[in-house]
């Protein structure tokens, strides 16, 4: 499970994120949505230990980031938005090396390499080097190494980008797979037909504060929103561009 | 709309620069506003550094000024002969830079699908390179040239001489590079000729080195050595590379200096930078759009290993399996890189002169050597071989942080000890070094015949300093990273490299200042006869400078894991 309290993360005098309060539960897959520079990509990296909040704690599994951040790292998974890799490395000495992060080596790695290359069809490119791949392959092999520890929280930053609707089909199944057998998984995504039909819950980030979080019912409840879409949902906490702004902008 | 293509106001060289230039101004300004106490050392480090090449060639020119009828001469080849040793060195940067900056620099999408035409691209992309492989040649030019001109009375106008002889004098060794880069380009994909590119100027530096040694600038010392005085002035007075732009800005310089008027070299400098340009600009409106297709294209090779590879993981399997996996991972990236591996054979050419200059030193020539003197070349020797080993520690281990910076997100969001990550690259820099160094030291010691004390005092010297400035060039790689930059090379002309080796070098002189001491009461016993063993003054001496080592390690080191810890990416 994922705990965040108090979070906030200043840059100067500007402040990214804003004590925020969040508790995801393991077996839950919750979806982290916001328009751009809201703050969700700042809060994901606090949680996986690569930015430090300014003030406020983030657990994961039961263990504070801050006060043991080996500990905490250890269950986790992380899946950015970009996909860099070591150009120079093979897929496979790639999640060789992942795994030696983790601490972890021998027949099993082996077995698990292999496996999660075949899952991603990456199997026949195991020994080239990376920077032969396009990007959906980097994507992948980059989802292949948040896995290859068997993390107990994911934490994935837009899984979707450069992904083939194959492969984004494969992730799907796999997030749902990983929750069911008491996982959790924290996904940003703008695709919010996605959230939709795969997150259990979902929490909405504007100006570095949740404005919403919840289920889609108890969404639609704290804003009297009827039987709205989750775009609707959006659109109304995050505020849209107006008729008039567009007809300026195109010139009509 | 967009108007018709011909109505497109163009933007100018200097816009198209412009994020380059501001982005440079927030990097010096966000330094600036950092740590006040920083800057002042970086300040403090810089003078001093200025300070010691200016006084070195304000005592040389001193020197020559007052040799009569060829003072000026050797003031003038000395200068040629600098010149021409930054005119490869410029070469040899722009190669490499230009083609990060013509065809793998990230702002190239932009520029190229903009409608900008291509000679404003051109002379952009010029400037850029130049600024980027001129700036530290042009700062070590700055003291130097002061000094000439302070010793030869070169009045208020010689800076305005020096700048207009140092203009074409960068611009020439760019627009080349350049040129020549543009044309592999086209024969081979970019990161492939990023590979030939390397070899070619491997291939240049080893030829510029063995050729300025087979030009034997040490007969210019010696003039017993020539038949008479006419033959020696005549040698000084020719130009020893009257086409090269080196010996055209040092005649530029040097007639200034010595009034005498000849419109001929200034002529030559700028006639032929313009031309190169115009020739430059042709070349890149037919080639460049060829070659930036090209350089799209990847270059598919697979991993050459298995062998080796097994050898190396059997060696290193006693180790944890984070610090194993971290060495072998860099070890494969070093080996894997053209650009990173072949200039071990650079080095190895380096080396081989290097003990061939110590062999070639005129000491043993039948007569009886001095004790003294093979005493104070080997004393020198240490000194060089520190230099030359944190040159190499510059290149090599500076890097090392600064080459993880996209790959940042994954080793922070991991449980990874950093200590593991620092401890692997570290031990990766220092067992190479410390081979190279004890090698060189043995060997000059062996080549010497020098004393057991000094042999002794230099072995311990080099293995201390070695793990040092091994430390420091790390340190100082992870305080001041360049993660941002896609060429290994370019990332020791950095601020924080320059940073680096200056404090190499006062970490040097004062280990040579520690030591000296006991090397002048060695040779006063040598010379009254004394028993020239270890005594307890030198013994301090010594465990002096490797306590100073020591910190030199354990300090930076240090910093370099907080830092690491503190790093926000």
């Amino acid at each position: 499970m994922i705990r965040l309290t108090q979070l906030t993360k200043r840059y100067g005098s500007f402040t990214a994120v804003q004590g925020i309060d969040l508790e995801i539960p393991a077996g839950t897959l919750y979806g982290f949505l916001g328009p751009n520079g809201a703050g969700k990509t700042t809060t994901m990296r606090m949680i996986a230990g690569i930015l430090r909040p300014t003030s406020g704690t983030v657990e994961v599994a039961g263990v504070d980031v801050a006060q043991d951040p080996v500990r905490a790292k250890t269950s986790l998974g992380f899946i950015p938005d970009r996909p860099y890799v070591y150009d120079k490395l093979s897929g496979a000495e790639f999640l060789r090396f992942v795994a030696a992060l983790y601490g972890q080596d021998g027949p099993e790695i082996e077995r698990r390499i292999d496996e999660l290359l075949e899952l991603f069809e990456l199997g026949r490119w195991k020994d080239e080097l990376t920077e032969t791949y396009s990007h959906g392959m980097r994507q992948k092999l980059i989802i292949s190494s948040a896995l290859v520890h068997r993390p107990a929280v994911i934490v994935v930053d837009e899984p979707m980008v450069g992904l083939d609707p194959r492969s984004a089909h494969l992730l799907k199944q796999i997030f749902r797979h990983f929750v069911d057998r008491g996982g959790t998984v924290l996904m940003s995504t703008h695709t919010l037909e996605v959230a939709e039909a795969m997150c259990d819950r979902i929490a909405i980030i504007q100006g570095g504060r949740i404005v919403a979080s919840g289920t889609m019912a108890d969404i639609r409840e704290q804003t009297s929103s009827g039987n709205a879409t989750l775009e609707e949902l959006f659109l109304r906490l995050t505020g849209g561009v107006s008729d008039a702004v567009l007809s300026t902008v195109l010139g009509d | 709309m967009a108007t018709e293509a011909g109505a497109i106001r163009q933007a100018s060289v200097w816009t198209v620069s412009s994020p380059k230039w501001r982005s440079a101004l927030a990097r010096i300004r966000s330094e600036r506003s950092g740590a006040g106490t920083r800057g002042l050392l970086l300040l403090l480090i810089g003078v001093g550094f200025w300070s010691v090449v200016f006084g070195l060639s304000y005592r040389v020119l001193s020197y020559f000024r007052g040799v009569e009828e060829i003072g000026s001469l050797l003031a003038g080849k000395m200068l040629g002969m600098a010149l021409l040793a930054f005119f490869s060195i410029l070469l040899l940067s722009n190669l490499v830079t230009s083609l990060s900056t013509f065809f793998l620099a990230k702002d190239l999408d932009l520029l190229v699908s903009s409608p900008l035409d291509w000679l404003r691209f051109y002379l952009a992309k010029l400037i850029e390179t130049t600024l980027h492989s001129s700036w530290m040649v042009g700062l070590m030019v700055v003291p130097i040239l002061t000094a000439y001109g302070l010793v030869f009375d070169g009045g208020w106008l010689f800076p305005l001489v020096a700048v207009a002889a140092l203009v074409p004098f960068l611009l020439l060794p760019a627009v080349i590079g350049t040129a020549l880069t543009l044309i592999l380009v086209n024969v081979f994909p970019a990161k492939r000729a990023r590979d030939v590119l390397s070899l070619l100027a491997l291939a240049l530096v080893a030829a510029v080195v063995l050729w300025l040694r087979m030009a034997r600038p040490e007969q210019l010392a010696r003039p017993e050595g020539f038949q008479n005085l006419v033959e020696f002035i005549i040698l000084l007075q020719a130009p020893s590379h009257a086409l090269l732009p080196s010996e055209w800005a040092a005649s530029m310089l040097m007639n200034w200096l010595q009034r005498v008027p000849d419109g001929l070299p200034p002529f030559l400098l700028w006639s032929t930078a313009a031309a190169f340009i115009t020739a430059g600009a042709a070349l890149h409106q037919a080639l460049y759009a060829v070659g930036f297709t090209k350089a799209q294209e990847g270059s598919h090779q697979s991993p050459a290993r298995r062998k080796w590879q097994g050898a190396l993981g059997s060696l290193v399997r006693w180790l944890p399996v984070t610090r194993r996996e971290f060495i072998l991972k860099d070890l494969r990236l070093f080996f894997r890189d053209t650009t990173q591996w072949s200039q071990l054979i650079l080095l190895a050419v380096l080396l081989i002169v290097y003990i061939f200059n110590i062999q070639a030193l005129p000491l043993f020539t039948g007569e009886q050597v001095p004790y003294t003197l093979i005493t104070m070349v080997m004393f020198l020797n240490q000194g060089l071989a520190g230099f030359v080993l944190a040159a190499i520690a510059a290149r090599f281990v500076f890097p090392s942080v600064s080459l993880e910076g996209r790959q940042l997100w994954l080793l922070k969001s991991s449980p990874l000890d950093l200590r593991a990550m620092l401890w692997s690259k570290y031990w990766i820099g220092t067992l190479p070094l410390l081979i190279l160094a004890l090698i060189i030291t043995v060997v000059t010691a062996d080549i010497l015949q020098a004393s057991p004390f000094m042999t002794v005092l230099s072995v311990v010297t080099i293995a201390a300093f070695t793990l040092g400035v091994t430390a420091m060039a790390l340190g100082f790689g992870t305080i001041y990273p360049q993660f941002e930059s896609e060429n290994a090379a370019q990332i020791p002309t950095s601020f924080g490299g320059m940073a680096f080796m200056m404090s190499a070098v006062l970490l040097l002189a004062l280990i040579t200042v520690i030591e000296a001491g006991a090397v002048a009461d060695h040779l006063r016993s040598a010379q009254a006869g004394e028993p020239t063993g270890m005594t307890l003054s030198a013994l301090v001496r010594l465990g002096l400078v490797v306590m100073l080592c020591g910190a030199a390690t354990v300090i930076p080191l240090r910093m370099a894991r907080q830092r690491m810890e503190a790093l926000e990416v």
